[in-house]
């Protein structure tokens, strides 16, 4: 007997996720036998925009595209803008930039891991990481003014120095993190029924993982050893001493274990960053005066995996042309894999666990025919329907509003 | 006529819904201590219940309506006659009737029923979901329940709470402590609290069964739910603990009301101690080793353990 399918909609509001998206779960019973991924309500157009504008406003435009990993995108752009106009950089602001971005990875984990605990049903876990991640977002206002969107990169260098008194911040911030980083990975490692709820759900093999070009720690869950950090060494990462984290079954136990075992190493490489500051005084920008004709690209590795900026000059001061691909654009497709198969109840967690950032991803969407690829419905048609729109709830309303009839 | 005013007021609907309403104060509270928050006033229960009951009811397209808005009452009605039937027995042990633990369990079922029923007419594929597990719960959670309730029964030679209450199994038994255990977690999942809270699952199905549920009817199922957090441990504190006893001075209801909030206590830290269960892992577990368990308790009281 063919049971029924019935459509579960995850979004395009949904309390799973703070940002529009929209999951289709076909189910069957409990068991989820298709998804339908949904996006693009979100779409901001920073690329073209970053167009429009010089450097220096570029590194903060692109510092907007996530508020989770604000500083992973302008370093990645400085290092596209810096490899494309040939533009030194100082090596005290390396290690800046890499002390910046590893306090960025632990607050990001942090909250990963705090909702990876709400998705579970484990509000405590929820809470008590977010507690922490407090401590290291007050560091981070602490020392760059803001607890997120630091605006502390430029090309050429970094904005502002950290002095002594704010490295004793630091460390005496890392210090109080070390126990809780302790109680989660033993909690995380030990409870029963995290185990059960976790362990040999939304396994992903090492094959779909490259199949989709998946990256960051959704790939080093599964066994596959990539990280930008160490593969193409930028900011300080070739300076420190620091391990890649890999586990081999890829699951969701494996996915958390790996985002718990990065935050031990970021501890590790900023304290290592710490004592080369203090001991390496120097300044910490090349102010560049201008950015020569080139191509340039940038990596960074994010906490949610490789984020990617291309830069090309023409020697004026803006870019001519700007491309960003940041990483749940390769995550979150991998979702339609690790869930099919699964219960609804998996399925939540199993849609958090590459831990996608939407409004990083959207892309312009256009409604196709499957069959012919024929544009069904073209930008212009959507324009018009949302006048339409407009013009019915006006009359609805009963505003006189301005004359809609635009050549459109 | 006296007998409606008991099931109105005192002990029925007005005392239970008060009381209640504090003992899910305490669960937030002590949730809120627990995960490093500040936690609600005093009074915030009753100002949730109040703004619930301003608001506007929305009722799904093509459903019916009727049977949409009385669910809700169903589960009320059940809840505070159940609380009436445990008070009574606690405050006159003598006048009790037989059988009353039967009716008790009865109608301790009828809360799940009405979330099962509201969730089936409101036509939400969510709340649906969301029912049929509701149902799967109770499948569940009723068997252990119902096996741990033999050993007061045997130990107390009697299906009335008066008797019942006369023989507080935990203090003098081994068979009582295994069968309050049993009987402890049967009752989490009975009042669909983490780790069975499979029924709501906010993040999965947005509260699931109540998803369609607004205004007045909504805050008839939170009360509901704040009954029963009040009556079920008082249930259990009445199946293996002997109650709380007025007859005997204020120094045995203290220790009494003592004991009531140590279980409320114990709900609470389950509840913020571990994640969701899916709900085929909380059916093996129920169905698995906690009716094992509950088997085991009856054959030690068989025994005379």
């Amino acid at each position: 007997m063919a049971k029924k399918t019935t459509i579960i909609p995850v979004g395009p509001y949904h309390p799973l996720q703070e940002e529009p998206e929209f999951f289709k779960l076909y189910v069957e019973g409990e068991k989820v036998v298709g998804l339908d991924i949904e996006l693009g309500y979100n779409h901001r157009g920073v690329e073209k925009l970053s167009e429009g504008k010089d450097y220096e406003e570029t590194i903060f435009l692109v510092e907007r595209v996530c508020g989770i990993c604000s500083t992973s995108h302008p370093i990645a752009c400085v290092q596209a803008i810096e490899e494309a106009g040939d533009l030194e950089v100082p090596q005290r602001a390396l290690y800046i930039r890499s002390l910046i971005g590893e306090l960025e990875r632990i607050h990001s984990h942090l909250l990963w891991l705090g909702l990876a605990g709400h998705f579970l049903g484990f509000n405590t876990v929820w809470m008590w990481a977010w507690r922490y991640r407090e401590e290291v977002l007050n560091i981070c206002e602490q020392v760059t003014g803001n607890r997120n969107h630091y605006g502390m990169l430029k090309p050429g260098g970094v904005r502002r120095d950290v002095p002594a008194t704010e490295i004793s911040a630091i460390r005496k911030m890392l210090d109080t993190l070390s126990s809780p980083l302790d109680l989660f990975r033993d909690t995380v490692a030990e409870d029963p029924l995290i185990q059960a709820r976790t362990r040999g759900i939304g396994t992903l093999t090492p094959q779909q993982i490259r199949k989709f070009a998946a990256v960051g720690p959704t790939a080093r869950a599964s066994g596959v050893d990539i990280d930008v950090r160490r593969d193409h060494p930028h900011a300080a990462y070739g300076m420190v001493e620091w391990d890649v984290v890999l586990e081999s079954r890829g699951d969701i136990f494996d996915k958390i274990m790996v985002r718990i075992g990065e935050m031990f190493q970021s501890v590790r490489i900023i304290r290592q960053c710490l004592s080369r500051l203090e001991t390496e005084p120097g300044p910490i920008d090349s102010h560049p005066k201008e950015v020569k004709p080139g191509e340039g690209i940038g990596h960074y590795e994010a906490p949610r995996g490789e984020v990617f900026h291309y830069i090309r000059s023409d020697g004026s001061n803006r870019p001519v042309r700007h491309k960003i691909r940041a990483p749940s654009y390769m995550n979150v497709p991998t979702n339609r894999e690790a869930v099919i198969g699964e219960t609804i109840a998996d399925a939540t967690i199993i849609l958090a666990a590459v831990d996608p950032c939407y409004c990083c991803t959207e892309r312009m969407a256009a409604v196709l025919d499957p069959e012919t690829d024929r544009v069904l419905i073209s930008g212009k048609e959507l324009l018009q329907r949302s006048r339409r729109k407009t013009a019915w709830l006006r009359s609805q309303l009963g505003h006189e509003g301005p004359d809609l009839k635009w050549d459109c | 006529m006296n007998v409606i005013v008991q099931f109105l007021f005192f002990p029925g609907l007005l005392f239970t819904v008060v009381a209640g309403l504090v003992t899910s104060w305490y669960d937030r509270k002590l949730t809120a201590r627990l995960q490093m928050r500040k936690g609600p006033p005093f009074w915030q229960p009753f100002y949730d219940v109040r703004k619930l009951m301003i608001k506007e009811t929305c009722v799904p397209e093509r459903t019916a309506i009727w049977l949409f808005l009385s669910a809700p009452l169903v589960g009320l009605a059940g809840t505070a006659l159940a609380s009436m039937i445990l008070w009574r027995a606690m405050l006159e042990p003598a006048v009790t009737f037989a059988g009353d633990l039967i009716v008790v369990m009865y109608l301790l079922a009828l809360p799940s029923l009405s979330v099962i029923l509201g969730a089936f007419v409101s036509r939400n594929p969510l709340a649906s979901l969301g029912g049929s597990r509701e149902m799967k719960l109770v499948l569940a959670y009723e068997l252990p329940f119902v096996v741990a309730a033999c050993v007061p029964i045997l130990r107390a030679g009697s299906i009335q709470l008066g008797e019942i209450l006369s023989v507080p199994v935990v203090g003098s038994s081994l068979s009582g402590v295994l069968a309050l255990l049993v009987a402890l977690i049967a009752m989490q999942a009975r009042l669909t609290r983490v780790p069975f809270d499979i029924p709501e699952a906010e993040c999965e199905l947005g509260s699931g069964v109540l998803i369609e549920y607004s205004g007045p009817p909504l805050a008839m199922y939170k009360l509901t739910q704040a009954m029963m957090l009040f009556t079920g441990p008082m249930f259990l504190l009445v199946l293996y603990g002997g109650g709380i006893s007025f007859s005997q001075g204020w120094l045995s209801a203290t220790a009494g009301g003592l004991k009531f909030l140590g279980l409320i206590t114990v709900i609470v830290l389950i509840r913020n101690t571990a994640p969701r269960l899916r709900i085929d892992q909380a059916m093996r577990l129920l169905w698995g080793p906690v009716t094992l368990a509950a088997l085991l308790a009856v054959a030690l009281a068989w025994w005379g353990w």
